[in-house]
């Protein structure tokens, strides 16, 4: 079984449904990827597997356990951990404190975890007096996880890390992703950029209309024809 | 060169001390107004009145103290009672919250929901504390009266013009230094402080990392109570106590914090100091003042008073409205309104 199953979810954010009957999974230590076209309702289906959205069906299973009825900050107690798409660093704040904050449950010493997030992003040791709101969005998306991986978590979940920065920032950041996964860590990530993100994905899952419409292996799904004729531009 | 020392000593008698202490008074206020802004995100127009309440339950256990021959020498019997009006206001707007805002919380509800709310609890802190203690002005300051007494002072330096400096006057600065730098220290370098400004900052983002919004509500609330107690009864030893005198403070303490940028606590401080020595500038009379420095003749038969003193809340309200116009984020960049 998986470490982390959102299984048959239907659901939304009130009105009618978004989710349709929809199977989201992560393996311990693998990079799980949801792609699809705009309004597919990948988001969405992360956030539901996060609690930020009722799902009248379906349920949440984390390490065997059912969370479907706990709150989002309950799951962050249980050690999953979530970098919103926007607004997620604490912009008046220096990246040390916003470091701090993401620590903030934790009671131990947490400079052994904040040296693990400078090795990962050397650039934030260097900024690290400097307030967030005044960094680069590549450098802001740093801190961000940086932030969500204070909290040592076991299932990262990262809502399109890469939107809205430059190519080369985006190659590097794909690097991190994939070292943040060697350490065992889960990752669960929705990607606008999908050819990118299917070819560091152990797992792919291709959603339309809030129904998974394919689901396989990252390679397989770039090198299914259907999918990369209709999602990856041929 | 005596006629211009004499100037300076005149200018620093009556505008200079006064305004500085005054600016503290107002920045102690502002801090209160700009902390609840910053965190619970709206405009506490009750402010004033907790400001009142704080420093009425001061006065009473002033009076209690005063009744059993407790003092503190030279200084005023206050400073002793200030712990329980300090923790009698939190107990109140601890109080308010549960019955009032709580409920706005939980409901998500507009700011300006919370505004109009909060000049409810205002009128009904009013009430409360005039049937408590009464409409009139109320004394109890006590201990030395002054630092420096103007005719002590020109003695000491031979000058005409003397400069006075009242004790609440000193007190008043000295507390604010205290009061702001652990304010910042809280703020910048404790676990709570810090999680405080990141619920400012960033609600949401707060939330997921595991900060206790109801905490950071409480912790901002006893704060809010603390200052305004401590900013009332400093105004109240430096001038006189009645409580109408502090819901009229509203403007003054909103303008310093708007002036210097909403939910900015080193703006709230600037803006204070703006403030007060504007409308103590513009309603000082020079005709004295210009006697020292102007050739004879030049020197007007009028008083050389830009604005009566009966107006100086107009001197808020104009500079009020030129920071909104020209700079609405305020001197420092605060929220904008």
């Amino acid at each position: 079984m998986s470490y982390l199953i959102g299984e048959n979810m239907t659901g939304g954010y009130g009105g009618a449904d978004i989710l349709h009957d929809c199977t989201i999974a992560a393996e311990k230590g693998e990079i799980a990827v949801i792609v699809g076209p705009n309004g597919a309702g990948k988001s969405t289906a992360m956030k539901a597997v996060f609690g930020m959205l009722n799902i009248h069906t379906g349920r949440v299973m984390l390490d065997g356990e059912d969370i479907t009825s706990l709150s989002p900050q309950d799951r962050v107690a249980k050690g999953m951990a979530f970098v919103p798409q926007t607004s997620n660093v604490f912009p008046s704040m220096s990246v040390e404190e916003n470091l701090e904050m993401g620590a903030f449950l934790r009671r131990d010493d947490i400079f052994a975890t904040m040296d693990q997030v400078f090795d990962l992003f050397p650039i934030l040791k260097e900024k690290r007096r400097q307030n967030a709101g005044e960094l680069s969005g590549g450098q802001r998306q740093q801190v961000a996880v940086g932030r969500a991986l204070m909290t040592q978590p076991k299932l990262l979940m990262l809502d399109e890390p890469t939107a809205g920065v430059s190519p080369i920032v985006m190659d590097e950041l794909f690097d991190r992703i994939i070292e943040v996964a060697r350490t065992g860590i889960s990752i669960l990530m929705v990607e606008q950029n999908a050819r990118q993100a299917l070819n560091i994905a152990d797992k792919g899952y291709v959603l339309v209309q809030g129904r998974n419409r394919f689901t396989d292996t990252g390679q397989a799904l770039m090198n299914d024809p259907e999918v990369r004729k209709s999602f990856l531009g041929g | 060169m005596t006629d211009v020392l004499n100037a300076l000593a005149l200018f620093s008698n009556f505008v200079l001390v006064p305004a500085i202490a005054y600016g503290s008074q107002l920045a102690l206020g502002a801090l209160g107004v700009t902390l609840v802004f910053g965190i619970l995100r709206f405009s506490n127009f009750a402010h004033g009145d907790t400001m009142a309440f704080g420093t009425m339950v001061t006065i009473l256990v002033t009076w209690w103290f005063q009744s059993m021959g407790l003092n503190l020498g030279p200084l005023p019997t206050a400073i002793l009672a200030l712990p329980f009006g300090i923790a009698a206001c939190a107990a109140f707007v601890l109080a308010s919250d549960r019955a009032v805002y709580k409920f706005y919380r939980k409901k998500k509800a507009e700011p300006v929901i919370y505004l109009i709310a909060s000049v409810g609890i205002m009128f009904v802190t009013n009430g409360v504390v005039r049937f408590i203690i009464g409409p009139d002005d109320q004394k109890f300051a006590d201990g030395q009266r002054f630092i420096i007494k103007a005719r002590e002072f020109k003695q000491m330096t031979g000058l005409s013009e003397g400069i006075s400096i009242k004790v609440s006057q000193g007190l008043t600065v000295v507390t604010m230094i205290v009061v702001v730098a652990a304010l910042f220290w809280f703020l910048n370098r404790t676990r709570t402080g810090k999680s405080m400004r990141a619920y400012s900052d960033n609600e949401d983002l707060a939330l997921l990392s595991g900060i206790n919004p109801d905490r950071v509500v409480m912790v901002t609330w006893i704060l809010t109570a603390a200052l305004a107690t401590i900013a009332g009864t400093l105004y109240g030893l430096d001038k006189s106590y009645k409580p109408f005198t502090y819901f009229q403070l509203l403007l003054p303490i909103f303008a310093s914090a708007i002036v210097g940028g909403l939910g900015n606590p080193l703006g709230a401080i600037a803006g204070a100091f703006v403030i007060a020595f504007s409308e103590i500038t513009v309603t000082y009379a020079y005709k004295k003042f210009a006697g020292y420095i102007l050739p004879e003749d030049w020197v007007s038969g009028g008083l050389l008073q830009l604005l009566s003193t009966d107006y100086k809340f107009a001197v808020s309200f104009i500079i009020l409205l030129l920071v909104l116009l020209f700079r609405p984020t305020g001197i420092f960049k605060g929220t904008g309104v």
